[in-house]
């Protein structure tokens, strides 16, 4: 009963932040819609999904950088951030060094300095210009930064680019410890998800909208899963869920019936599974697989996911 | 004589019967404008706004061209010119139709001609286009001293509140509105502390060069810079160095003195280049003290 309380506690008091609906439109077109998602202290969200799926856009729109264009996204207040941008290029006439780099949006004694970068196993290039670091040692020098704020939530967008493979164990390992240690909310960006299985509490699979989600353990028992784990190194074959529907280059969606829709919203007729048919599933282990079966919509549009 | 001299726009008799007292005020004139032009221009150089520095600067012609119409302060109507530049500049670039380069190259030409199609106009005044084109730093009077001295604090000061937020969004800005730094502000701020600048600045080295004393002497700098603070406070003394040569360079050789300063600038700038005299960047330790 004792557990069951401080699962609810998490549940109710805890959220970081909460998406509910949450969309964003750009040029006539949804790069992500429907989002339901909520972050708690202490635990570690992971999106994973195919290029374009709206994952960085999601993240974007969790911390306030992009405004939702429907939807809700709360904030708790006071919220302190730490952000590891995807792509960032620095014009190379702003002279950079990795010691300026870690107070760059906020004061920071040279102690904390040094510990953040030590973490990350970098403390021999705090003074080394950022233009001349490899991609790697950049995106460890990033994670510092962010770790250093002490950020109430830590939001990552593919961290472990340009790492290789031993690099990449250890900063998931430092970024799991950072969550023990400090308490923090973790949002962690991923196209890899065999790295993150232990460490992520729920993971959540983008595809334009919430294609489906729960434990790792969960996702993992799913034949999706087995199919992404079996074509790690395949490139997007490695998010061959057995979709119901296709993503058209023009961004509208192409259904197994042939339909075409301008977009795959839950509420649009096509997608009953996603919304309703539980992904808030996280222990039991029938549900978990991510089936678009054989079922008619009824009160859709009458199309069929086969 | 100096070429100079000819073109000025009014006399000032005092000035050129103290030729010291002249030469004095344009030296006190065009040091103080460097010293503001240092840190603004490094950022024009790190955010690529080069030609958002020209477009404004050739925006200022309108400003003096409104200013004999309606008869308002000059400084008062190249300032309002080219914050309403600057807006409508954001507010298309939201809009995506064309690209950011492709607007201000119409921003940029068509307030200049609009500029000089009124004057063309108003055949009852009569002013000197090449001053207001190419500058005329020998005829500051000492109200412009503290003006450009004054606008000049203000803009430093401006700076110094800003700086974080505007390093931290000009390395990304997704980081700064993440992390709550307002980026959006800053850009905002920043861009209507360079029309003050330009505003400022047009009557010392004109519309045509303005943007040369913001992007030479930070280029410059960069060079022998290992942290943005003190790239910012270098090419504020390489800036000075420039309009200190071009001034004596223009009395010396009676050459147009704005255009002087920026060959001057120029040449520090080449001499920059030479190998073997800049320190080496990788052990740039030394100069990270301006951080807080």
């Amino acid at each position: 009963m004792l557990m069951q309380t401080a699962a609810q506690d998490r549940q109710k008091g805890d959220e970081l932040v909460t998406l509910a609906g949450a969309g964003i439109r750009r040029n006539g077109r949804w790069l992500v819609r429907g989002v339901d998602l909520s972050i708690h202290r202490g635990e570690i969200v992971t999106l994973i999904g195919p290029n374009g799926a709206g994952k960085s856009t999601t993240a974007k729109m969790a911390i306030g950088v992009l405004r939702a264009d429907e939807g809700k996204v709360d904030r708790k207040a006071s919220l302190t951030i730490g952000y590891v941008p995807q792509k960032l290029a620095i014009d190379w006439t702003m002279p950079l060094s990795v010691r300026r780099l870690m107070r760059l949006t906020a004061k920071l004694d040279d102690a904390s300095l040094m510990a953040a970068l030590t973490d990350v196993g970098i403390p021999h290039l705090v003074d080394a210009e950022v233009r001349h670091l490899s991609g790697g040692e950049f995106q460890r020098a990033l994670l510092a930064r962010a770790i250093a704020r002490n950020p109430d939530l830590l939001v990552l967008d593919e961290p472990v680019q340009g790492v290789d493979f031993a690099g990449e164990s250890a900063l998931y390992e430092l970024i799991r410890t950072i969550r023990n240690k400090t308490g923090c909310g973790i949002l962690l960006i991923s196209h890899d998800l065999h790295m993150v299985m232990a460490d992520t509490d729920t993971v959540i699979c983008l595809n334009g909208h919430v294609c489906c989600r729960g434990t790792p353990e969960a996702v993992s028992r799913s034949d999706d899963y087995r199919r992404l784990f079996g074509n790690v190194g395949a490139g997007l074959a490695v998010y061959s869920h057995r979709h119901d529907h296709t993503h058209l280059p023009d961004g509208r969606v192409q259904h197994k019936d042939g339909s075409v829709t301008d977009h795959c919203h839950p509420d649009d007729g096509h997608h009953h599974e996603h919304a309703g048919h539980g992904h808030e599933h996280h222990d039991d282990d029938h549900s978990h697989e991510h089936q678009h079966g054989d079922h008619t919509h009824a009160g859709g549009k009458g199309h069929h996911h086969a | 004589m100096n070429i100079s001299m000819a073109i000025t726009r009014m006399p000032a008799a005092r000035g050129i019967i103290m030729l010291d007292d002249f030469f004095f005020r344009a030296l006190l004139a065009g040091i103080g404008l460097a010293l503001t032009t240092g840190p603004l221009g490094c950022f024009v150089v790190w955010r690529r706004m080069a030609y958002f520095g020209d477009t404004i600067a050739h925006s200022a012609l309108l400003g003096v061209a409104l200013s004999l119409l309606l008869d308002i302060n000059l400084l008062v109507s190249v300032f309002g010119v080219a914050v309403v530049v600057s807006l409508l500049l954001l507010v298309l670039q939201k809009r995506q139709a064309l690209s950011a380069d492709a607007l201000l190259g119409i921003l940029s030409h068509s307030t200049l001609a609009i500029g000089l199609v009124m004057v063309a106009f108003m055949s009852w005044v009569r002013i000197d286009l090449i001053a207001f084109l190419f500058g005329d730093i020998l005829a500051v009077t000492p109200a412009d001293i503290a003006l450009i001295w004054g606008g000049g604090l203000f803009v430093l000061a401006a700076l110094v509140v800003l700086w974080r937020p505007l390093i931290a969004s000009t390395v990304s800005a997704d980081i700064a509105e993440a992390e709550g730094l307002k980026p959006e502000r800053a850009r905002l701020l920043f861009m209507l502390l360079m029309a003050l600048v330009i505003a400022i600045a047009m009557k010392i080295v004109g519309i045509m060069l303005i943007t040369a004393l913001l992007i030479i002497p930070a280029a410059t700098a960069r060079r022998f810079s290992s942290a943005p603070e003190g790239m910012a406070v270098l090419s504020s003394l390489i800036g000075v160095i420039a309009v200190v040569g071009g001034l004596f360079g223009s009395l010396t050789y009676d050459t147009p003195s704005g255009p002087s300063i920026v060959v001057a600038a120029l040449i520090l700038f080449i001499l920059s280049l030479l190998p073997g005299r800049a320190k080496n960047l990788a052990d740039g330790g030394t100069t990270s003290g301006g951080r807080s």
